[in-house]
């Protein structure tokens, strides 16, 4: 069975998902993602989904979850390059991902993840975008 | 079933007749419509209709103009609704072209008939069907070319009325003019996000000084593009907030909460610079 590979880049890991989400496959990222963050002490989780051109109210919501868990985890996860067609469906379906940053594409999305790190470090006033 | 009434019988013996009375008549008829068409082009357009017209008639029945023995005489009449809409003549003026064309027959389907006032009057009465039938085809071609130019049009307004511009580096704005309703809205959202991507913009301004008025339909559709921006990893200002829509906002008890709002694009724009840490300084 195929799987999305987590790379680790320093305090940081990076998922890119490059084929079709399907729910399996969803659920073991979620799995492994999880698994990965607490195995490696991550700090921050940034997930490219630019080449995703479609999703559905499941992986919606699955995006919103890992991002829930990275955060009971200590570590913030970026959204980054979402496609204009993506972005239109999770709004018509409800889906406003509250409490997910976001960043139009890698270089911006690890500028943004770093930032809010250092922020959180901090005060507590600036994390929600 | 081909047609053995002597409805095509005249029409064929007695063409040159029919021709030369229907243009009489178009030509009274069309000087309303005068410049528009010339006479010549009027008695050709005749001339080549009658022709069809005659030949069709010979074999196909003049009961069902929607066979497709009809084809010939249909296609001619969408061709000529086609060009008077082009040239800009109303219905009437379109459907006058068939419609004059009955006196003509109805003269030529007596003389043939002579005695026999029965399948005189039953000729008539088939010939009446078939002129109003293809004068009701005419129309209704008319209304549709009329109403693919009412389409092209909108499709038109429509892209004119949303330009995405760049107003700096990283910078996008969108003047919105007119009304919202959804179409527009998702023709707005997908060019705006479109040229995000394209441009790699953090911050687009939606300024909407030319939307006439916001009720809570037009206050969701933006709510959407707002969100949707910023699900791409941008931010997005709204500027142009008069106060009669701030007041009806607020009335309407539509939460804007969470969206940068700015009274004019001037104060958006230097919300937007500053953001992106570029400062003026004045000399």
């Amino acid at each position: 069975m195929d799987r999305i590979p987590i790379l680790r880049m320093g305090e940081f890991l990076l998922v890119t998902i490059q084929v079709d989400m399907h729910d399996q496959l969803a659920m073991q990222l979620q799995d492994d993602l999880t698994r990965a963050i607490d195995k490696k002490g991550a700090k921050g989780v940034l997930i490219d989904i630019s080449a995703l051109e479609m999703v559905d109210s499941f992986i919606g919501r699955m995006i919103a979850d890992i991002s829930g868990m990275a955060r009971i985890l200590d570590a913030r996860t970026v959204l980054v390059g979402m496609q204009p067609a993506v972005a239109i469906t999770l709004v018509e379906l409800g889906l406003s991902l509250p409490g997910v940053a976001t960043a139009l594409n890698v270089e911006r999305g690890m500028v943004l993840l770093r930032r809010l790190l250092a922020e959180s470090s901090g005060d507590d006033h600036f994390i929600n975008r | 079933m081909a047609s053995t009434g002597f409805l095509a019988v005249a029409l064929k013996s007695r063409r040159p007749e029919i021709l030369s009375q229907w243009t009489e008549q178009l030509e009274r008829a069309s000087a309303s419509a005068k410049g528009r068409v010339s006479a010549q082009d009027l008695k050709a357009q005749a001339k080549d209709f009658l022709d069809v017209l005659v030949s069709t008639s010979q074999t196909q029945d003049t009961t069902d103009i929607s066979a497709p023995g009809w084809q010939p005489v249909r296609s001619f009449l969408e061709d000529l609704s086609r060009q008077r809409v082009l040239a800009g003549f109303s219905s009437d003026e379109t459907a006058i072209f068939i419609f004059s064309l009955k006196r003509p027959v109805f003269e030529a389907l007596k003389k043939e008939s002579g005695k026999d006032s029965e399948g005189l009057s039953e000729e008539m009465w088939k010939a009446t069907e078939l002129l109003d039938k293809l004068g009701l085809h005419t129309v209704k071609t008319f209304q549709l070319s009329r109403e693919e130019v009412i389409g092209r049009q909108q499709t038109e307004l429509l892209e004119l009325s949303t330009p995405v511009v760049k107003l700096w580096d990283g910078i996008l704005a969108l003047p919105m003019i007119g009304t919202l309703d959804s179409a527009r809205t998702q023709i707005v959202m997908e060019s705006l996000l479109q040229k995000i991507v394209e441009t790699e913009s953090q911050i687009a301004i939606i300024d909407i000084t030319g939307v006439p008025t916001v009720d809570t339909l037009v206050a969701q559709h933006l709510l959407k593009t707002v969100t949707a921006i910023r699900l791409m990893g941008a931010d997005c200002i709204i500027s142009g907030v008069r106060p009669q829509i701030a007041q009806t906002i607020v009335h309407l008890g539509v939460d804007l909460q969470g969206i940068t709002t700015k009274a004019n694009l001037a104060d958006a724009l230097a919300l937007a610079l500053k953001r992106n840490g570029i400062s003026f300084t004045k000399h």
